[in-house]
């Protein structure tokens, strides 16, 4: 039989599985981009790219579709991190869709669902071939059926059943002129593992991953901060909360867990102790119905 | 520190793969609570009174819809031990595909039986195939053993032709597992059974937590495509020049003398940067950057190897084709592949035999091969290729047939013939047509 590799360690071995997919996009795409919201997977991501390259500077450009719902906290550890690494930021803000009338507000004041249009549209622009995402297979049942490089058509739908076979490690990232091809480093990364990872290297994350105190009330079973997307309305009350976030999106959708895990080492073990996972605890987004995601992500969304 | 373990389940239609690997899931604790109360509520509203462990796998509207498993899904559990990266891969439609691609980075793949049919065609075509794609390590679940009342002469019979047919496949005995489970009761999948007093064996979970997944890859030779040329010119590093990539095969230490294909050039190993900064030898798997002794002109695609044992440099090769494509393969076709780093120009210039899957049938120059054929080829490429029997080396005998027009992928191709012992010995008696799966060719 064929031998086997030798790294087994399992995050040495997702490491550098990562570090491979970043440099295979190098050598193979044009433009490509990493999608860059502050966020812990996002953050993780621009990690591993600066390891794929050192000492070379990252060869892509960073791109942010910014909802305006965004955590403050996470917009300022965003531009701190850009500006530590001299790397160039894109911004598309979903406000000036809203305001020239390209998109619409949603009634229920939710922002997630409006990124999709800026996000194809700055990739259009700015002709992106290859978008860097921090998707884990592991989040949820449509992502565990997408592949490392994701094809997209020229509006930016994902196909299922005209995704390529992914064999070995020997990616097949042709795309036509107008199509551009989604890249998911972390693929194979739980979110237990992006914390071992995170404790490991000792990467730092916008604070709100941690323990603190907050005003939050409470929606459909979710602690939602207030914020310019909103805030309570009748019936609910604003409480003051020991909470953290495991994800961070659209602040509209959005939930605080209540937690007092202020360390990389106590989130470790509420994870690993959690009941639920990271996107049905804190995302209203991906309720909305058994597909909510295929059906997002068939649209174009990440 | 745990371990990662790649593995691929395979089974044919109703065998209950999706049942099972939603067992292990379930039995691991890896199933959070919201994501079962999902399943749960779609069990009720399809007036199951059980909740159906295979929704928590079937992830596709049309997939949940139909009752069916389309595409290979990936599903990820741990246990302190280890953890686990599992290609979950249809039985039925498309199997070549989705087996060929769940296979290609399987260390270990799990094939299903239902213990009331035991070994049937389709087992024996996936342990085919996990065997063409060298996964080094098989494990039989001879499912609903319930149904057979746990009898163990019906899973002695089943577990003795398995392995017999493995053996011929070439698996050593070391490495070949049979394990009678139910996955709807949890009969030994995570948890140990008492209705099978018979069996002292591992329960399955067990078995892939113990399993050995280190390479014996000392004596393989050194293979290092470079994907990437680090130059970062910049105050601090004016005159750094690194060659980017994932080591495929075998070891490399610094000191080591190194030969560059396919220009032929040699020099030395100086340094090696890895994630974890300078270090004086890395492994196969390892993604890191060497630093050479002289200012040769390396691009990516070229190949570092070690200099005693260099792979051959051809533009032209035999090579085995799992087909993908929509479209049939004729001889004659131009094709791109990609081998590597290097994406080429290539030319199909001869079928020397197909194997069909459906009919288990093979013939010598067939005019073409369709979508989940498997067959012999010849290769012409428009450059030197560094090649290594895929046999030798799962990475570097590796490639992808893409089409040029649209850009799909097309084939895996797998240089050589890595099931040719097909050829000497017979299979079993009962299917007489497998020992066909690779012919000799003219």
């Amino acid at each position: 039989m064929a031998e086997t590799l030798a790294v087994t360690d399992n995050l040495d071995a997702l490491e550098s599985e990562a570090i491979h997919i970043f440099r295979e996009v190098a050598g193979e795409f044009d433009r490509p981009v990493i999608l860059f919201s502050g966020g812990k997977d996002s953050t993780l991501l621009l990690h591993l790219a600066i390891k794929a390259f050192w000492p070379a500077p990252v060869p892509f450009a960073l791109l942010h579709v910014d909802t305006g719902h965004n955590f403050p906290e996470v917009i300022e550890f965003r531009d701190k991190v850009v500006a530590q690494h001299g790397l160039r930021l894109e911004v598309a803000n979903v406000q000036e869709w809203i305001d020239d009338g390209r998109l619409q507000e949603r009634p229920d004041g939710t922002r997630n669902p409006l990124q999709t249009v800026p996000l194809l549209d700055s990739i259009t622009a700015h002709k992106f071939d290859a978008v860097f995402g921090g998707g884990r297979r592991d989040e949820e049942r449509a992502r565990a059926k997408e592949r490392i490089f994701s094809l997209r058509n020229s509006f930016g739908q994902w196909e299922p059943r005209r995704q390529r076979p992914e064999l070995w490690n020997l990616y097949n990232g042709r795309h036509r002129p107008g199509e551009h091809v989604r890249v998911f480093p972390l693929s194979n990364w739980t979110e237990l593992d992006v914390w071992h990872y995170i404790e490991r290297e000792n990467i730092e994350l916008p604070q709100i991953y941690y323990a603190h105190q907050r005003e939050v009330y409470l929606r459909d079973g979710m602690w939602l901060a207030e914020g310019p997307w909103g805030g309570p309305r009748d019936g609910e009350t604003l409480l003051s909360k020991t909470v953290r976030y495991r994800t961070v999106g659209d602040g509209s959708c959005t939930g605080a867990v209540e937690s007092t895990a202020a360390t990389i080492a106590d989130v470790i073990a509420e994870v690993a102790a959690s009941r639920l996972t990271e996107r049905g605890a804190t995302r209203a987004d991906d309720r909305m119905s058994e597909a909510a995601m295929e059906d997002r992500k068939r649209e174009g969304y990440f | 520190m745990s371990q990662l373990l790649r593995l691929a389940t395979a089974g044919s239609v109703d065998d209950g793969k999706s049942t099972l690997v939603g067992r292990l899931l379930y039995d691991t604790k890896s199933v959070l609570a919201d994501t079962l109360d999902a399943v749960h509520r779609a069990s009720a509203d399809r007036g199951l009174s059980t909740p159906d462990l295979s929704l928590l796998v079937d992830g596709l509207r049309s997939e949940r819809e139909q009752g069916i498993t389309i595409d290979v899904a990936y599903r990820y559990f741990a246990t302190p031990r280890r953890s686990f990266v599992l290609a979950d891969t249809p039985g039925h439609v498309q199997y070549t595909r989705n087996t060929v691609t769940g296979a290609s980075t399987a260390q270990l793949g799990v094939l299903l039986v239902d213990a009331r049919n035991g070994v049937v065609e389709q087992t024996r075509r996936h342990a085919a195939v996990l065997a063409l794609l060298g996964v080094p390590q098989l494990v039989l679940a001879v499912n609903k053993i319930d149904l057979v009342d746990y009898d163990e002469p019906t899973y002695r019979r089943i577990a003795k032709e398995f392995t017999a047919h493995a053996a011929e496949l070439g698996y050593p005995e070391a490495n070949v597992v049979t394990i009678p489970v139910s996955a709807l009761v949890g009969d030994n999948v995570v948890d140990r059974s008492d209705q099978t007093p018979w069996y002292d064996g591992p329960t399955l979970l067990e078995h892939l937590e113990t399993v050995p997944v280190h390479a014996d890859a000392e004596d393989a030779p050194f293979r290092f495509p470079v994907q990437y040329v680090i130059r970062p010119r910049t105050a601090e590093f004016p005159d750094y020049r690194g060659y980017a990539g994932q080591i495929a095969a075998g070891r490399v230490s610094v000191g080591d003398e190194i030969v560059v294909l396919p220009s032929g050039i040699s020099t030395t190993v100086t340094g090696i940067d890895s994630p974890q900064g300078p270090k004086q030898s890395a492994d196969s798997g390892e993604s890191v950057t060497l630093l050479l002794a002289n200012d040769v002109d390396i691009t990516r695609g070229d190949l570092i190897a070690a200099a005693a044992a260099p792979p051959r440099v051809s533009d032209e090769f035999d090579a085995t084709v799992c087909w993908l494509g929509d479209k049939p393969l004729r001889a004659g076709a131009r094709v791109l592949v990609k081998h590597g780093a290097r994406t080429v120009q290539a030319l199909v210039t001869q079928l020397r035999t197909r194997f069909d899957e459906q009919t288990l049938s093979s013939v010598d120059e067939p005019e073409s091969l369709s979508l989940n054929d498997i067959g012999r080829v010849l290769i012409r490429s428009a450059e030197q290729l560094p090649i290594d029997d895929y046999a030798d080396s799962r990475r570097t005998g590796a490639f992808l047939v893409i089409d040029p027009a649209d850009g799909s992928t097309l084939a895996a191709g797998l240089v050589g013939a890595p099931l040719n012992q097909l050829d000497q010995t017979d299979i079993t008696e009962a299917d007489p047509a497998a020992q066909d799966l690779v012919s000799p060719g003219p």
